[in-house]
């Protein structure tokens, strides 16, 4: 059995403390009782009530949540026809634009994007709103949910499509029947993408919005513009914990299923 | 004709929502302030046919970015952003290497936890993130109560609003992008290679360098492309915690565009800093490339 | 061996079930398959083999749908099948990777395909579990595919492709991911479901053992062309071309010059072949049009053995200049008319079938006919009764398989008879194969079977050794 070598303990443990001691920081910041962050006056709760009363945030809140869902649910759909297209559908006329048009976005900066797409609105006379983010996000992040489900898909074994075809499924039917279940887990891993990044973004938020329509981001770095506030680290503990809480879940439940799979195959070798 | 609807759909959404939007960004660049307001002239008028494309083109030029010359903020905050994601791609390097390296030669039963701890900021808000350092980092931040507490420094560090407080924030933020690739790169070497080479009479040193150094070639340059490419246009970095002296083109273009409201300038600053980024995006591409061809 | 022979492809009258008319795949500038054509008949097991690349494959997935045809027709059952979309053809296919869906239980699995035709419960219920009971699969019925072994699994594909009860299964390489041992007895239980069931079974293999064991003809292909279709049997025995012969199983290819054999068939040899050459040099150039015309009667026939047409051959002919045989000299008896039947039914398999009865001579007699063949400098001749005369002159290689050459320390009666050395054994337990260096340099393998203990058996490494091996032990191939 390997053991963990000094060099590599210390390398882990000095790495993991500055990924983790910032937030680790902000978590127990969002517990104090004094408006300055940096002096500890003791143990409270006072700003999570703060956070709730405050309408603006909730509102900000609402509409991050509303924008999320509509874009990433969109961009998954989108981004699963985009990845099938890129995996399966051979050749056709500009295919190679069109792949062009998948990557690009992941190296885009964010600024560019979020200004070639308020000028597209402005142009197009769309009043900015919801439904310019919802656009906007949901085109870049189809992009990341097609790269997800098509290295997924390359890894498909394609002859299982061929069975159902054989076996007298239409094309679609082979999809809906056998592809879908069997890539659900690189889908949803692409909407859990897509909805993150949704939530996180600021700057295409930025550019695509209205005033009717104020995303979390952007009120946070508006608070935060003028410094530390704490507000601010008790709604980024509760978005933290959120986070954590279900990354963890996701990964203990895969674990699980990997574990019990790797059993029933041991179990199956050894019936023969 | 399920087909068709199948390539059609996701292709035309990425037509209309990205493509011509840059075609916009680039004839906006090439238009004049005044006129730069919908309906952006000039106009195409393709009713005119030929005469029309001609006056079309004729009234496009390159002010603009003859304007980004002779302003030497602009070609500043080029050169600055280049160098600030440079310095900050190779810190990030340092940084995650041996990280990588620890997590590749962690027991096996470690190893998905380990896996786990980096991809976990990953899905954490980037902006909080960038504001967790605004606490640390400011003259009564956590950082400067410790080093004066400690006695190791008598008046407070001037680190936020600075470069280095835009260095860490970088190399912090994009280490996750730097440490997966390396680590998948080390993961996949057979460490009998490494015993092989000392059985051969290399010291641990040396086989580290003849041998798992360029075995994780390829993750490296993943890595830092990863993390340089994303930099150079960064705007929530610089803006949170740079000062005022902190260059960084996203930056520029975002208060052009906001405060200034110099639609064509900014336009400009967009098509160059998309001529910029395509060298590393191509290198990167080929670099990927490559790495496929190896692998088979 | 009293039931009827199954050779529907003997039968002019016989309608084949599959019918490939000249087809051609072009991948691009790469030619799959050139303009192949092939008949496949109902109830066959037919075998597709060849090494990786040869089109075998490509051949399979035109049959089920998955690659569209560039030139040609395939008729399946009496319709052109060409731009039926796979989920239309009443093909089914067993994937080389079984492609099982992780997702489905066992018995959803062999459902699978039955639900998309019919909507009768009962009936699907009823099927799923015959196929269940075929293949021995009941009590995994509800499990999932990872949760059963990969004999299992192999047996899954198989019922789920029966399950619609095809017109045509095809099988990609379907024990390729088996172990030898359960390959071995899987084989034989695919032969016995292929009976059971009466299914046309075509299979892709590159593994020529298999196609051997299990199937009733097998095609053999290279670089998109067929380039024998045969009985096993035949495709072992009488290989039409070097690369068949080299293709299946193990081989002795020895390269030369084909002269013609005089035609004094018995000239009484100790030394059979040096003497039999100077003896009958003179009569060559005088007889030579009539040697080749009889050559030519006897490939044409190409009977099993010197039979009642050579004998009738050698009256008509040959008798006027030669003078009357001595019938005394110990024949081959003459074959009985079944087997004159067989052979004649089987015409690719006469070249080389070992003389039908064993005839317990005291001294056989060399078969008169066929070529001699000058392959090493310095060397007698080759004697090689099957082959065409009118191959004299050309370069020819003989063909012959280890197991039928054998090797002795003293000089052996046979026909052929080579010296040597030998310079390797390889032994497998049931046989042992010495790799014996001939003067010339050429290596020839031998084949025994180890009938004694190894202690007792004589040959061992250096040892000089002759080989030998009859007149019609190879075959004469054209280069």
């Amino acid at each position: 059995m390997r053991r963990f070598s000094w060099f590599n303990v210390t390398s882990l443990t000095l790495g993991f403390a500055f990924l983790y001691l910032p937030m680790v920081l902000l978590v127990v910041y969002s517990f104090n009782e004094s408006r300055l962050v940096t002096v500890w006056a003791g143990f409270s709760t006072k700003w999570y009530g703060e956070l709730l009363r405050n309408e603006e945030f909730l509102d900000a809140a609402w509409v991050t949540l509303k924008v999320a869902v509509f874009s990433s649910t969109i961009a998954t759909v989108l981004g699963t026809m985009a990845a099938y297209v890129l995996v399966r559908a051979g050749r056709f006329r500009g295919r190679t634009l069109f792949s062009g048009m998948i990557y690009a976005p992941l190296v885009m900066p964010e600024v560019i994007t979020g200004l070639s797409l308020l000028l597209l609105f402005i142009g197009i006379g769309l009043d900015r709103g919801v439904l310019t983010i919802v656009l906007a996000h949901t085109t870049f992040s189809m992009c990341y949910v097609s790269v997800v489900v098509s290295s997924r898909l390359t890894s498909f074994d394609r002859s299982l499509e061929e069975a159902a075809l054989d076996l007298g499924c239409s094309p679609f039917e082979a999809f809906r029947l056998v592809t879908l279940p069997i890539i659900a887990p690189a889908v949803i891993s692409g909407w859990l993408l897509a909805f993150t990044l949704s939530l996180d973004d600021l700057v295409i938020a930025s550019f695509t919005t209205g005033p009717s329509a104020t995303t979390l981001p952007i009120k946070i770095f508006s608070a935060v513009r003028l410094g530390v506030s704490p507000e601010i680290n008790a709604l980024s503990t509760l978005l933290i914990g959120i986070v954590t809480v279900g990354v963890i879940t996701a990964s203990i439940v895969t674990k699980r299923a990997a574990v019990a799979q790797a059993r029933d195959e041991q179990a199956a070798e050894r019936n023969e | 004709m399920r087909r068709f609807a199948l390539i059609a759909i996701p292709y035309f959404w990425l037509l209309i929502l990205f493509l011509v939007p840059f075609v916009i960004v680039l004839k906006i660049s090439l238009s004049d302030v005044a006129l730069a307001r919908p309906p952006y002239t000039p106009q195409l008028d393709l009713s005119a046919g030929w005469e029309g494309l001609r006056a079309f083109f004729s009234e496009l030029d390159f002010e603009n970015f003859v304007f980004l010359t002779t302003d030497d903020l602009y070609w500043k905050a080029y050169v600055s952003s280049l160098k600030i994601a440079l310095v900050s791609t190779l810190l990030t390097l340092l940084v995650g290497y041996p990280i990588a390296y620890g997590m590749a030669r962690a027991p096996n039963e470690w190893r998905p936890t380990l896996l786990m701890l980096v991809i976990l900021p990953f899905w954490t808000s980037f902006l909080i993130r960038v504001y967790s350092w605004m606490g640390i980092l400011s003259n009564e931040g956590t950082l400067n109560t410790v080093l004066l507490w400690l006695g190791v420094i008598d008046t407070p560090l001037q680190i936020m609003n600075t470069n280095t407080a835009v260095y860490i924030g970088i190399v912090y933020t994009y280490l996750p992008f730097m440490v997966l690739p390396i680590y998948s790169a080390l993961e996949k070497m057979d460490e009998s290679l490494i015993e092989a080479a000392e059985d051969l009479g290399c010291s641990k040193l040396a086989a580290f360098w003849l041998v798992t150094w360029p075995l994780s070639r390829n993750g490296i340059i993943a890595g830092c492309f990863l993390v340089f490419i994303p930099a150079i246009g960064e705007f929530v970095i610089p803006s949170l915690l740079g000062g005022s002296g902190t260059l960084m083109i996203g930056k520029v273009l975002f208060e052009e565009f906001f405060s200034n409201r110099d639609w064509p300038v900014a336009s400009a600053v967009a098509v160059i800093l998309l001529l910029i980024l395509i060298i590393p995006i191509i290198l990167f591409q080929r670099n990927e490339q490559k790495a496929r061809e190896a692998e088979g | 061996m009293a039931q009827t022979v199954f050779a529907p492809w003997e039968d002019p009258e016989q309608k084949p079930l599959i019918e490939f008319r000249n087809v051609t795949k072009r991948f691009g500038e790469f030619t799959a398959i050139d303009d192949l054509s092939l008949n496949i008949y109902e109830r066959e097991f037919f075998a597709l083999l060849g090494p990786s690349g040869c089109g075998k494959t490509t051949m399979m997935r035109m049959l089920a749908g998955f690659e569209s045809v560039t030139e040609g027709h395939i008729w399946l059952g009496g319709q052109d099948i060409i731009n039926v979309p796979p989920n239309k053809r009443p093909v089914n296919m067993m994937f080389q990777s079984y492609a099982l869906f992780p997702h489905l239980s066992i018995w959803d699995n062999i459902a699978f395909g039955l639900r998309r035709e019919s909507k009768d419960k009962a009936m699907i219920e009823e099927r799923v579990e015959e196929m269940l009971r075929l293949t021995r699969l009941t009590k995994f019925a509800r499990r999932k595919p990872h949760q059963i072994s990969g004999g299992q699994r192999q047996r899954v594909a198989l019922a789920r492709s029966l399950a619609k009860a095809p017109k045509l299964l095809l099988l990609d390489e379907p024990l390729g991911a088996l172990d030898k041992k359960l390959r071995e007895e899987t084989q034989f239980e695919l032969m016995d479901i292929q009976e059971k069931t009466g299914t046309t079974f075509v299979i892709v293999t590159h593994d020529q053992e298999e196609a051997m064991t299990v199937a009733s003809r097998i095609a053999v292909m290279d670089e998109g062309r067929l380039v024998q279709v045969d009985t096993p049997d035949v495709i072992y025995e009488a290989p039409n071309s070097v690369y068949v012969a080299d293709f299946i199983g193990d081989v002795n290819l020895i390269p030369g010059t084909a002269k013609p054999r005089p035609a004094e068939p018995e000239a009484p040899a100790p030394e059979p072949a040096p003497a039999a050459v100077e003896d009958a040099a003179p009569a060559v150039e005088g007889t030579s049009p009539e040697a080749t015309a009889q050559a030519k009667v006897q490939t044409d026939a190409r009977l099993p053995a010197p039979n009642a047409r050579g004998e009738w051959l050698y009256k008509k002919v040959f008798a006027r200049f030669m003078g009357q045989r001595d019938l005394a000299t110990p024949q081959l008896p003459p074959p009985s008319p079944e087997e004159l039947a067989a052979a004649r039914k089987a015409e690719a398999k006469a070249a080389a079938k070992p003389a039908p009865a064993p005839a317990p001579a005291p001294k056989p007699a060399i078969k008169p006919g066929g070529i001699l063949i000058d392959w090493a400098e310095g060397q007698p001749p080759i004697i090689a009764a099957n082959g065409d005369p009118a191959l004299d002159g050309k370069p020819v290689t003989l063909s012959i398989r280890p197991e039928k050459v054998t090797i002795d320390l003293e000089k052996p009666d046979r026909p052929n008879v080579l010296p040597g050395k030998v310079i390797d054994i390889a032994y497998l337990g049931n046989i042992s194969t010495y790799h014996v260096e001939l003067a010339s340099g050429q290596m020839v393998k031998a084949q025994m079977v180890n009938a004694r203990r190894l202690s007792n058996r004589h040959i061992t490494w250096e040892d000089a050794v002759w080989i030998g091996f009859t007149e019609t032990a190879g075959v004469v191939l054209e280069e």
